[in-house]
C-alpha cells in the first residue's frame, strides 16, 4: 500500500550529490569583508591611542597581569579579576536558573484559568517592566534585604532573577502559544491530564521556539549583572572600580573589563549557536 | 446486521445529546441538537461547510464547551469544566482532519503515551497493544519512524490506531480523509470499514458517500447549526425529505 523508500531498487538513493568545490569568488568576498573590519578597528584603535597620547595618558599595560594572577615564591595566586569574574559567573548562573523558574511559573500562572494566579502574574510583570532596574535593586537591598535578612549577594541575585524572569515569562508564553492548537486538542483527546499534556507534548515542542530568545536573555543577564556593583557585590565591575581607585589605571582596566564581558558573552552565544545547529540537524533527520 | 443493535433496546444509548446549544460569542453555532447513538451504531454526519458538524462532535469530548443542553457519554453527563473529563475522553477516541500526531514522538510512542501516562497499563503492555493496533491499520513496519516521515494516509492510520489504543467505547471522526491526496483515501476508508465491521460505535463527519452507504446505520444531515434530517442511507440519498438536503446532495454530486 505504501511506497517503500528503503528498498534496493530505489533509484533516488543512487543519485549522489557531488561534493562542493572551492569557490574563489566566495573566498575573495569573505576576505574583503574581514579585511575592511580589521581596518576599521585599526583606525579606531589608532584614534584612541592618539587621543590618550594627547592627554599625556601614561599607559601601563605591563602592570596589568598581576590583576589576573601572581606567582609569589613559586606559589600561584589568583588575582582580583579572577575572583571578580568568578563572582559574576556565580551571580549569572544562580539568577539565570531562578529567572527561568520564575519565567515558567509566571507564564503558566498567566495562561491558567485561575483568576488569582493570573492577577499576581500580571501585577508582577507590570511592576518589573515599569520601574527602573536600579530602583528595583535599591528596593531589594535597602528595604527587602533588612526585612528578610538576605545579604548583598542574594539581594543582587534575586533582583536580577525577578527582572530577567519577567522577560523569560513572556518568551516562554510566546513559545507555548506557538505550538499548533491541534497538539493541545490531540493531547486532550487521548485523555492526558493538564500536567502531562504540557510536560510530554507541549513544552518539548515549545523548546525550539523558547531556547534561542532565552539564551539571548541569559547573555543580557551577564551584562545586567554589572549593575549590582552599586550595592558592592564583589563581582567583576566592582573589582574593576576598586582596582582603579587603587592604581588610577582607568583606561587599561576598563578595556580589560569590557574585554572579559565580551569574551564571556560571545563564547556563550557561539556555544548556543553550535547547540542549535545540532538540534536543527537532529530535527531535520527526524522530519525528512 | 449487528448484534449490538438488538441489545440497544434495553441498554441506554452510548451517546445521548439533548437540547444542545453552542454559541461562539454571539454566533449560534449549534441550536437544540438532539441525537442518540446506541452501542454498535454507525452514524455519518454530513452537511454544508460551517453547518456545525465539527462543533457538535467536539462537544461530545468537550474540546468545545456547550452553553445549554445535556450530553451523556455512557450514561455519564459531560459538562464544561468538569473534573474528571479525562476519564470521559479516554472512552471517546477522536480522529482529526489534520491528523495531529505528536511530531516529536515516534509512531509507537504516539500510541503508547496515552495509555502509559494515564497509568492504564504498564509500558510493555502498552507497546504490545500499540503493535497490535498498528498491525490492524496495516502500518506496523513504520513503528519507529517519526510522523513527519510518513505520508498523509499513513499518518491518519496512525492517528486511528492512537485512538484505538485507549480502547474507547466510541470513535469520533472529523472529516478524516478530506486532507488526503486522492490515492491515500482508500487506505484510510478501508481501515474505518474494518473498524465498523468489527462492531465499533462510530460518529463520522464525512462527505465520502460510498463509505456512508456502505457502513452507516443512519445519516444525520445538518445545516445552520441544526439537525435537519435523520434517515437511513438509502432513504437519504435516494429520496431526501427536505429541500435543504436535496440542495446539498445535488451540489455534492454536481461537482
Ligand atoms: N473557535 C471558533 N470561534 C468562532 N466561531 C467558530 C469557531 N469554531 C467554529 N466556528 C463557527 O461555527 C460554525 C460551525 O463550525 P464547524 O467547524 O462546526 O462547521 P463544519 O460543519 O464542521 O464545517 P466544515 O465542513 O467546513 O468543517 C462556523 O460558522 C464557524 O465559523
Ligand atoms: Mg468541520
Amino acid at each position: 500500500m505504501s511506497i517503500d523508500t528503503t528498498s534496493d531498487n530505489n533509484p533516488v538513493e543512487r543519485r549522489q550529490r557531488p561534493l562542493e568545490g572551492f569557490h574563489w569568488g566566495d573566498f575573495m568576498r569573505n576576505a574583503r569583508q574581514v579585511g575592511s573590519a580589521v581596518l576599521t578597528f585599526m583606525v579606531i584603535g589608532w584614534l584612541i591611542w592618539r587621543g590618550a597620547a594627547a592627554m599625556e595618558y601614561n599607559w601601563q599595560w605591563y602592570r596589568v597581569h598581576p590583576f589576573f594572577y601572581r606567582i609569589v615564591d613559586g606559589e600561584f595566586i589568583w588575582g582580583p579579576l579572577y575572583w571578580g569574574l568568578l563572582e559574576t559567573l556565580k551571580l549569572a548562573i544562580v539568577s539565570g536558573i531562578l529567572a527561568i523558574l520564575i519565567g515558567f511559573i509566571t507564564a503558566f500562572a498567566r495562561m491558567s484559568n485561575s483568576r488569582g494566579g493570573g492577577l499576581i502574574a500580571t501585577w508582577y510583570l507590570e511592576a518589573i517592566r515599569n520601574t527602573p532596574l536600579l530602583v528595583q535593586l535599591f528596593l531589594f537591598y535597602f528595604v527587602l534585604a533588612p526585612i528578610f535578612g538576605i545579604d548583598r549577594f542574594w539581594s543582587g541575585v534575586l533582583c536580577l532573577a525577578f527582572f530577567e524572569g519577567s522577560f523569560a515569562a513572556e518568551i516562554i508564553r510566546g513559545g507555548i502559544q506557538g505550538v499548533d492548537r491541534g497538539q493541545f486538542e490531540a493531547s486532550d483527546s487521548v485523555g492526558l491530564t493538564v500536567k502531562n499534556k504540557y510536560r510530554y507534548i507541549i513544552v518539548p515542542q515549545a523548546m525550539p521556539l523558547i531556547l534561542p530568545p532565552l539564551t539571548g536573555l541569559l547573555i543580557s543577564l551577564i551584562k545586567h549583572s554589572a549593575i549590582v556593583s552599586v550595592i558592592a557585590v564583589s563581582e567583576l565591575t566592582t573589582t574593576g572600580l576598586n582596582l582603579i581607585s587603587d592604581t588610577f589605571m582607568a583606561f587599561e582596566i576598563w578595556f580589560i573589563i569590557a574585554g572579559i564581558y565580551l569574551v564571556l558573552t560571545i563564547s556563550l552565544s557561539m556555544a548556543v549557536g553550535q547547540l542549535e545547529k545540532k538540534m536543527n540537524v537532529a530535527r531535520k533527520s527526524n522530519n525528512t | 446486521m449487528n448484534p449490538a443493535m438488538n441489545e440497544s433496546s434495553h441498554t441506554p444509548p452510548l451517546v445521548e445529546i439533548s437540547g444542545l446549544c453552542k454559541w461562539f460569542g454571539e454566533f449560534s453555532a449549534l441550536y437544540d441538537i438532539n441525537l442518540q447513538v446506541n452501542s454498535g451504531e454507525r452514524v455519518v454526519v454530513c452537511g454544508p461547510s460551517g453547518s456545525g458538524k465539527s462543533t457538535m462532535i467536539r462537544c461530545i469530548n468537550q474540546l468545545e464547551e456547550h452553553q445549554a443542553g445535556t450530553i451523556k457519554v455512557d450514561g455519564r453527563e459531560v459538562m464544561p469544566g468538569m473534573k474528571q473529563i479525562e476519564e470521559v475522553r479516554r472512552d471517546v477516541g477522536m480522529v482529526f482532519q489534520s491528523f495531529n500526531l505528536f511530531p516529536h514522538l515516534t509512531v509507537v510512542e504516539n500510541l503508547t503515551i496515552g495509555p502509559i501516562r494515564n497509568k492504564l497499563v504498564s509500558k510493555t503492555e502498552a507497546t504490545e497493544r500499540a503493535m497490535h493496533y498498528l498491525e490492524r491499520v496495516h502500518i506496523a513496519e513504520q513503528a519507529d519512524k517519526y510522523p513527519p516521515q510518513l505520508s498523509g494516509g499513513q499518518q491518519q492510520r496512525v492517528a486511528i490506531a492512537r485512538s484505538l489504543c485507549l480502547q474507547p467505547k466510541i470513535m469520533l471522526f472529523d472529516e478524516p480523509t478530506s486532507a488526503l491526496d486522492p490515492e491515500m483515501i482508500a487506505g484510510v476508508l478501508d481501515v474505518m470499514i474494518e473498524l465498523a465491521e468489527g462492531g465499533m460505535t462510530m460518529i463520522c463527519v464525512t462527505h465520502e458517500m460510498g463509505f456512508a452507504r456502505r457502513v452507516a446505520d443512519r445519516i444525520v444531515f445538518m445545516d445552520f447549526g441544526e439537525i435537519v434530517e435523520v434517515a437511513e442511507p438509502e432513504t437519504f440519498f435516494n429520496s431526501p425529505r427536505t429541500e435543504r438536503a436535496k440542495l446539498f446532495l445535488s451540489q455534492l454530486l454536481g461537482h
